[in-house]
């Protein structure tokens, strides 16, 4: 799909000089600033780049719509020989719908949750008067089918609450396909899904556009994902063109430096170390949230000292609930938690103080991990003056060092988070967990919702503060780039149970257990052909969901 | 059963539970009057047979809980008891049956109410919606700007105003009318002239109410409008107009009735200062009148019917937003 | 978006569109020089009132409880707006007014909030079944209007300035409680707050360090509009003449002394209008308290966007 020659097809859509404002704080500010874009009819363009790079509202700009506080201001945006710029929404909304259609992130919040599905799917197919309401089902049918979607004939009968999201995410794929439009947007449209429940909802989406040979903007923060679906790539930052180019073109050979950034978490590495003793070790654990069912059966995870063991996992797996035991905010049922060989009180009120200083915790938000009322000085402080007894003009020295080793300087000490970056604020909470002087430091998901650059950023800090303190890691994730670039163990959990647990080099080469196979083949690779490859090798099961 | 069926059920139990314990509250009240409490009912002259007489007839002489039982057992059977108001020092009865003074009250209280609402719902329905459609307009700025104030303003400087411009100044004269500051309706009057009479007191409280329920049915209106699949229909293709009828409006009934019935609750509130301001022999002014003169079982049986009215108007409203939840319509 | 690029990554170089740094004063000021033209009015009403309130006794031309001779005097120079029903000068006692139903207004609505603001807090950390008691009841007690309730309790206690205070203080609570429990929990499910607990924090370094802070500016929002609520649930008993009893000068009553006046207004339209100046002094403060309120949220929702 990515061989076609752009130059001798016809151009369905053109965006000259687009410019975006959105109004916030009581100024007009611009997000797009004077993007240009041209898409052939057939073509899927790839459009990536961070959060804020303004790729949805320039997804929805194709469209010619603009959400509520934000306003097309000048350029223009020509769908098929109509100028989309200052056309009457009653005309646009010709458009939508039969010519263009939009797939949106949030599958369970798109869809009118008092509405079968199948009244939502042919909507748009009626309404263009190309099809009876029988046809429409009929077809519609075939759509459902033609996406893997189980049950199809009777699928369209359920309301949204009734489905899983993947299954969603391939019926408002269906319901944008129903009236075969020329473009689709696709607006993250697996994002918010596991890695397992994201490759069936991609090779069904690319199916359906391949065989209809639908032009699409595909929307996506993941680079890995977008060189599956896309002819061409166009990377996006801060609402202007960094590069745009072939998928092959750009994944072999990226020109620009922000656009090579983009790797920089898979270019990391960490070099196993040979194993020491343990200083935790969770015992037989098992544990419920009050009466509910079991989340952890019997499991059990050693971390050695000064080392890095990292839980990879989906959502459910248990993996956060293994951390909440560790911390003693959930006593489990069964089993233990050795601290040093000696078992740490179950419950958080049991605990001394200075076992409490000995295991850390860093959050996956940063935003939410500091009080935005407090001051850099305070969120720092406090652990030393608790802890440490530190107070006065010596606290000021020891904030200071500590700003020092996570590379921001004593300027930042006055400051409130909300006058922080994403990144900053997350070492400023690496700098509180390091002030507790700990053994044991909790990192629960504390890359993930960075952009890829900071991600970098933060683990390689990581891996500096650990060889500098001796520290040991507990890394829950579930991404895998950055399990290779931070791990020396690694246990692999699903539905609250270890499938497997070892270092490095064992887990990633086979014979891998079920699990751990089909979540190492699900996660994309920088390779264009790697989803045709995992769909030749039938290694995911695709009626899945 | 159908989840829908057990989730009424479970809302009513609560709902009955809630009224029971109200009606505990508003029992002991009773408990909580100063021991002196039949002197100063019967007057200072009252001879101790007399009193002792009056407080076995309270029935204060038997445990609390069974005079609990005892009255609540009566008020189900109809009897709210006998007024304080006609009892004299020297024994003489002339007290008269609470039920006796409340029903027709209430009947006259219900009548302005039901005059109120049927105006007061329709036009804040129609403001409100109209308001969030066109938000930011002109109109919406007004119209909030507007409702900001009267929000603001007392029940009875609301009265007031009206009776000056409609009654007393006569500014409609022109056109033969000529409002009666007086509501003074009873209950053989014919219909059209009771709907005079209480012509004010309905404005007062329609204009009281629509404020606020104009204010609340348009914030439900723009947060269902903010929602996605609504962002989702319109990029569909789908006309304005069909994306309000046919894409808000099922999922807004929960929400509007809500607004309703808590503003038909606060209509609850606002009977009692307008029936007074416009002396209208309804039950807010009978309870403002038996307050006065501390004439406990009244104060009781009116506190018992306007709570009872305040709960069954939210539990109406949470069985319809049950009723209208797809969630629970349709289990998995 | 050159520098992070081009020279390699540094975390004191990544900035992006982050906010400048600016102290409180500076924030206050902007939003002082930012406010709308009915936030300056608000203010300007309110401080008015305030002055009128603590220097009533010098401001006014006569004492509160003076008796003329002639009732239901005309507007004339010795009387600016006249006399009431048994001769006292009507000035005086608007004058007075301010100071005694606002004066009881905010100790009600004080009241109110240390009784509410404290078991809403205690709910919504200590959660469990001291957060369900607690819920559960307010909520009966919700269950009947507070009108009626403070009636009730006023036909039983009888009605003094203490028992109102109390009575309104106490049902007003119950939603003082809802709103500090909703707020105190969005802090409550924060990660600073579970970071806190694992440090080993006691309670109330929790409570005052933690959580406070975080809901001052809609508690603060919430104490305007709950005065405004209190300010008009106190002058309707009075005007049903089962609040704040003669001879204490009170808007509330005062309307309900002088509105047989109001028959007057085709005649004299002055005399008219006479009963309306303590309503309109209500509604005034009203308005003037919800103007600030409204520009207050917006202000601060507006910083916690920045945040």
């Amino acid at each position: 799909m990515n061989t076609n020659n752009s130059n001798n097809k016809e151009v369905l859509l053109q965006i000259k000089d687009l410019h975006i404002d959105g109004f916030s704080d009581n100024k007009w500010h611009d997000i797009i600033k004077g993007v240009d874009l041209t898409l052939h009819k057939g073509e899927v363009l790839g459009l990536i780049g961070e959060s804020g790079a303004g790729k949805s509202t320039l997804g929805l700009a194709a469209m010619g719509f603009a959400r509520p506080g934000c306003r097309l201001k000048s350029g223009s945006i020509v769908f098929d020989g109509q100028e989309l710029m200052g056309m009457k929404e009653r005309n646009k909304r010709e458009l939508w719908g039969t010519r263009i259609a939009y797939v949106a992130q949030s599958a369970a919040a798109a869809f009118n949750p008092a509405f079968r599905l199948m009244d939502q799917t042919i909507e748009s197919g009626v309404r263009s008067n190309t099809m009876s309401e029988a046809d429409a089902k009929k077809d519609a049918r075939d759509l459902f089918e033609a996406l893997q979607l189980p049950d199809p004939q009777n699928i369209g009968d359920r309301y949204p609450h009734q489905v899983s999201g993947g299954q969603l995410q391939r019926v408002m794929t269906a319901m944008a396909m129903s009236s075969r439009p020329d473009l689709i947007i696709f607006d993250e449209p697996t994002t918010a899904l596991d890695v397992t429940t994201q490759v069936n909802v991609l090779a069904a989406i690319r199916k359906v556009v391949r065989q209809f040979n639908t032009a699409a903007i595909y929307i996506t923060h993941d680079l890995a994902v977008v060189a599956q679906m896309a002819d061409v790539i166009k990377v996006l930052r801060y609402g202007e063109t960094m590069e745009e180019a072939d998928t092959r073109k750009m994944l072999s050979h990226p020109e620009h430096p922000y656009t090579k950034s983009l790797w920089a978490v898979r270019s990391i590495e960490k070099t196993p170390e040979p194993k020491t003793e343990n200083v935790l070790e969770i015992k037989n654990v098992t544990a419920a949230y009050g009466r509910g069912e079991n989340v952890l059966h019997d499991v059990s995870i050693n971390l050695p000292r000064g080392r890095t063991v990292a839980i990879v996992g989906e959502s459910g797996s248990g993996k956060s609930t293994a951390a909440r035991v560790v911390t003693g905010l959930l006593p489990p049922s069964q089993g233990s938690v050795l601290f040093n060989g000696e078992a740490l009180p179950a419950k958080l009120s049991g605990r001394s103080v200075d076992q409490l200083r000995r295991i850390q915790m860093i959050y996956q938000s940063a935003d939410t991990a500091m009080n935005p009322r407090h001051k850099v000085r305070d969120i720092i402080g406090r652990p030393l003056a608790f802890y440490h007894d530190v107070s006065g003009a010596e606290l000021d020295k020891r904030v200071e060092e500590l700003l020092n080793m996570i590379e921001l300087d004593a300027s930042y000490m006055d400051r409130f988070p909300g006058e922080l970056s994403g990144g900053q604020k997350q070492r400023i909470c690496i700098a509180r967990a390091i002030a507790a002087d700990p053994e044991v430091v909790i990192c629960d998901e504390v890359t993930s919702a960075l952009d890829q650059i900071v991600q970098e950023g933060i683990l390689k800090l990581l891996l500096k503060l650990q060889k500098e303190l001796n520290i040991s890691y507990l890394f829950i994730t579930h991404d895998i780039a950055t399990v290779k670039a931070i791990s020396d163990e690694i246990v692999v959990m699903y539905q609250g149970k270890v499938v497997e647990q070892g270092v490095k080099a064992d887990i990633f080469s086979p014979p891998y257990p079920e699990y751990t196979e089909l979540l190492l083949a699900s996660v994309p690779e920088m390779d264009p052909d790697w989803l045709d490859k995992v769909l030749d090798a039938d290694k995911i099961p695709l009626d899945a969901s | 059963m159908h989840p829908i069926i057990s989730t009424v059920l479970k809302r009513l139990g609560l709902g009955l539970l809630t009224l029971f314990f109200v009606s505990i509250i508003i029992f002991s009240s009773v408990e909580m009057l100063p021991g002196d409490f039949g002197e100063s009912v019967l007057g200072q002259a009252a001879t101790e047979e007399t009193v002792a007489a009056f407080r076995k007839e309270l029935g204060l002489d038997k445990p609390a809980y069974q005079r609990y039982f005892d009255w609540i057992g009566a008020v189900a059977k109809g009897d709210l008891g006998t007024s304080f108001s006609g009892r004299a020092a020297s024994g003489v009865d002339r007290s008269r049956r609470v039920v006796d003074l409340v029903v027709p009250r209430l009947k006259n209280t219900l009548f302005l109410a039901v005059m109120a609402a049927v105006i007061a719902v329709p036009l804040s329905l129609i403001l409100g919606i109209t308001a969030a459609l066109f938000r930011n307009s002109f109109y919406d700025r007004s119209v909030n700007a507007f409702t900001l104030i009267s929000i603001s303003l007392p029940d009875f400087f609301v009265a007031y105003l009206l009776i000056l411009f409609f009654a007393s100044l006569k500014v409609l004269e022109p056109f033969g009318i000529v409002f009666p500051s007086l509501a003074n309706i009873s209950a053989d009057m014919p219909l059209g002239e009771r709907l005079f009479k209480s012509a004010l007191p309905a404005l007062t409280l329609t204009l009281v109410i629509v404020a606020h329920m104009m204010r609340m049915t348009r914030a439900a209106i723009i947060n269902l409008l903010a929602s996605p699949y609504i962002e989702m229909a319109r990029l569909k293709g789908i006309s304005k107009f069909k994306v309000i009828v046919h894409h808000a409006l099922p999922n807004a009934w929960a929400p509007i009735v809500n607004v309703i019935a808590f503003n038909l609750a606060y209509l609850v509130v606002g009977v009692v200062i307008v029936e007074v301001v416009f002396v209208y022999p309804g039950i807010g002014q009978l309870m403002v009148d038996a307050v006065s003169t501390r004439d406990i079982p009244v104060v009781q049986a009116c506190a018992l019917i306007f709570a009872a009215t305040y709960i069954l108007l939210n539990l109406l409203a949470d069985v319809v937003s049950i009723a209208s939840n797809p969630r629970l319509l349709h289990p998995r | 978006m050159s520098t992070a690029s081009d020279k390699g990554y540094s975390a004191a170089d990544e900035v992006g569109s982050v906010l400048e740094q600016r102290t409180r004063w500076q924030r206050v000021k902007l939003a002082l020089k930012s406010a709308p033209i009915s936030a300056w009015f608000g203010m300007v009403i309110v401080f008015a009132y305030i002055v009128v309130a603590l220097f009533a006794p010098f401001i006014a031309p006569y004492a509160e409880d003076q008796i003329f001779a002639v009732p239901f005097g005309p507007w004339d120079s010795d009387h600016l707006v006249g006399t009431d029903q048994i001769g006292r000068d009507i000035f005086t006692r608007l004058i007075y007014g301010a100071r005694n139903t606002m004066g009881i207004a905010f100790a009600t609505t004080l009241l109110a909030f240390v009784i509410g603001g404290g078991f809403g807090l205690a709910a919504a950390i200590s959660g469990g079944w001291i957060d369900q008691i607690l819920s559960r009841f307010v909520d009966v007690l919700m269950a009947i209007p507070s009108l009626i309730f403070a009636l009730m309790l006023l036909a039983v206690f009888g009605s003094s300035i203490f028992n109102i205070i109390c009575i309104i203080a106490v049902l007003d609570s119950t939603r003082v409680f809802r709103l500090t429990r909703a707020v105190s929990m969005n802090v409550v499910v924060m990660d600073y707050l579970e970071a806190a607990k694992l440090r080993g924090e006691k309670l109330n370094w929790i409570m005052i360090h933690e959580i406070l802070p975080n809901i001052l500016p809609p508690m603060v929002a919430e104490f305007g509009l709950r005065f405004c609520f209190v300010f008009l649930t106190i002058a309707s008993l009075s005007f049903l003449g089962v609040g704040i009893q003669p001879p204490t000068a009170d808007w509330g009553s005062m309307v309900r002394e002088n509105a047989s006046l109001i028959q007057f207004a085709q005649y004299d339209i002055k005399a008219g209008i006479t009963p309306l100046l303590p309503a309109g002094a209500i509604a005034l403060l009203v308005v003037a308290v919800n103007f600030i309120v409204d520009w207050f949220l917006h202000t601060t929702s507006g910083l916690k966007d920045e945040h």
